[in-house]
């Protein structure tokens, strides 16, 4: 291939493994809560399941679904991030991820500086593997794949009662 | 790849090269020049939207910098004349469909057509029990309308069936048939490409008593239409696939029913009069067009037709149907197993639209990488969720050909598709 560096940008080593080997693949059974989100222009598909405690603890998480290397690998990372965190954390961190989604490819100081603020604002979230979807941002019409789990999540964290927002 | 079939392979391009001349109408496609990093755009999205030649764009322009005003109102010279241009270009589209300008109804696009049959038909003629027969192939847009319009007066819905091959199922039309009261299918799939036998199954329907409408939104820029000789009651067209802008379409009605129906939407240019407390509809077709219209649309699509006669629908549809010949053999040739395309395999039986899967490569990620090469083609549902689950697919890629395509454009596609499987193979 000619040149590859801008689709390498999205395709990321740990995106496509996660797509191909995704984390926590498959669905809970009651008192699990359950969550199905679409996006209606593409049909991707990412239903989430998970076990919130009294605690208010993510004790357990899975995801499934189908659709496209990007809503799927997200999904997959997204579970990975927010099992053992609490759902305030979770929700935190959905908004850390959700911040990245919104820098524009012509403000590459201002990405920096968004990591900053991601890395002070939510302190002992580690974005780790899901810093690779970072790359989508150059590909807006990708954003929504990347988002569907984490909507996805909020409805499934909303609808387990917890709603601390 | 033998020698035998790269011999067929040059003779089909050699024929290809005779029937229309694209490098010369890809010269009217402005966006078709376009150099991106060095490379032409290829455009294979045509059944999403089709491009537009200069001479769409510039009668569109040239209405607004010389001419335009409000339509049927003004006296004064350049009102005079938008009216005429409106009128014009009614009167060509009525021409190149054979049908009457009083059957001849602008509307925003096929949709708002079907639409307005769903809700000016449909609401006085469907009762409780009624029954509308569609197809599982359709458009949202001849599906959603005839749920809304079913459960507002009580009728119900009923399906053909698919054959394997992604026709109908013709054996058991008549039981289909049987007591209904609407008949609604495409001529043309916008995902299988399939071509449907309208004037058949239209002669079929209208034995049985049975109203029928067609929607040629995939037919029209592709093939030659006679509204008079297919004999459907109503047929849905959508302007921005032929060629012209989008905001226009037109709901071709046979006079004797249109007339017979209520109006759809309500306001000035349809009424002949209005009182405090009532209206009487003015006549035909413009009982059906109310408030300003998307005049320079209207011109814009009448530039398109004029722009398609030049050619002539016979040399458009054998242009493409020799195309999507070459298309099916090289990606069946190329990609063997690893490719499922949906429809039929006999372009005889198919337009310009090439529905495909490649395995374990999802289609949002094919027409990333398509992309990457300046190919463009729709990955999705294609407003088909119905088709979609029968297929089996949550979403499949999409190629689709118009009059600028040629074979150079397939090779790309069979390339980039290539650099695909490549791509995503190494990542493995």
């Amino acid at each position: 291939m000619s040149d590859s560096g801008a689709l390498d940008e999205l395709y990321k080593q740990v995106i496509l493994d996660h797509y191909r080997s995704p984390r926590n693949r498959g669905e809970l059974s009651a008192p699990a809560v359950r969550a199905v989100g679409h996006n209606p222009l593409c049909g991707d598909e990412v239903i989430v399941s998970l076990v919130i405690d009294n605690d208010q603890m993510i004790t357990d998480i899975m995801v499934s679904g189908s659709g496209c290397s990007i809503s799927q690998s997200a999904a997959s990372m997204m579970s990975v991030a927010v099992k053992g965190q609490t759902a305030s954390a979770a929700r935190e961190t959905t908004r850390a991820f959700k911040e990245m989604m919104s820098v524009h490819e012509d403000s590459l100081e201002t990405d920096n500086s968004n990591r900053s603020n991601i890395e002070s604002a939510a302190p002992g979230h580690h974005l780790g593997d899901l810093e690779a979807l970072r790359g989508v941002v150059k590909f807006p019409v990708r954003i929504k794949c990347a988002l569907l789990s984490w909507n996805t999540l909020l409805e499934a964290i909303d609808s387990a009662g917890n709603s601390d927002l | 790849m033998s020698s035998h079939t790269a011999k067929q392979i040059a003779a089909q391009q050699a024929t290809f090269r005779q029937l229309v001349d694209v490098a010369t109408i890809r010269e009217d496609f402005p966006i078709l020049h376009q150099r991106a990093g060095g490379d032409r755009l290829i455009y294979l999205d045509s059944g999403a939207s089709s491009q537009k030649p200069t001479q769409v764009i510039e009668a569109m322009d040239s209405y607004y910098r010389t001419t335009h005003s409000n339509v049927h109102r003004g006296v004064y010279s350049i009102a005079a004349t938008a009216t005429e241009l409106y009128e014009q270009s009614r009167r060509k589209i009525a021409r190149f469909f054979n049908a009457k300008q009083e059957e001849t109804v602008f509307t925003k696009n096929a949709t708002e057509a079907i639409n307005l049959v769903a809700y000016s038909w449909g609401r006085s003629n469907l009762g409780p029990g009624d029954v509308i027969v569609l197809t599982p192939m359709e458009h949202h847009a001849n599906l959603v309308p005839w749920m809304i319009v079913a459960e507002q007066t009580g009728a119900t819905i009923r399906h053909l069936d698919l054959t394997p091959e992604g026709q109908l199922r013709t054996d058991n039309l008549q039981a289909k048939l049987q007591g209904a009261k609407l008949f609604a299918f495409c001529g043309a799939s916008n995902v299988l490409g399939t071509i449907n036998p309208v004037k058949q199954l239209v002669a079929r329907a209208r034995s049985q008593g049975i109203t029928t409408l067609v929607d040629m939104a995939q037919w029209a820029p592709h093939m030659p239409m006679d509204f008079a000789d297919l004999g459907a009651d109503f047929m849905a067209v959508t302007g921005h696939k032929m060629l012209g802008p989008t905001g226009i379409g037109v709901l071709l009605g046979r006079q004797e029913l249109l007339d017979s129906m209520p109006p759809f939407l309500g306001g000035g240019d349809m009424i002949a009069d209005v009182q405090l407390t009532n209206f009487t509809p003015t006549s035909l077709p413009v009982k059906f067009e109310a408030g300003t219209p998307p005049i320079a649309e209207a011109i814009g699509l009448g530039a398109a037709i004029d722009y398609l006669q030049d050619i002539g629908m016979d040399p458009v549809r054998e242009h493409e149907r020799t195309l999507t010949a070459y298309a099916l053999q090289g990606l069946q040739s190329r990609f063997g197993d690893t490719i499922t395309i949906h429809g039929p395999l006999d372009a005889d039986k198919r337009g310009g639209t090439v529905s495909f899967s490649l395995q374990d490569i999802h289609p949002h990620d094919v027409s990333q990488v398509l992309d990457h090469h300046n190919v463009c083609v729709r990955a999705g549902h294609h407003c088909a969720k119905p088709l979609m689950r029968i297929l089996g697919e949550t979403a499949t890629a999409r190629a689709s050909f118009h009059i600028y395509n040629d074979t150079d454009d397939v090779d790309a596609l069979c390339n980039a598709l290539d650099e695909t499987v490549k791509y995503f193979g190494r990542q493995k």
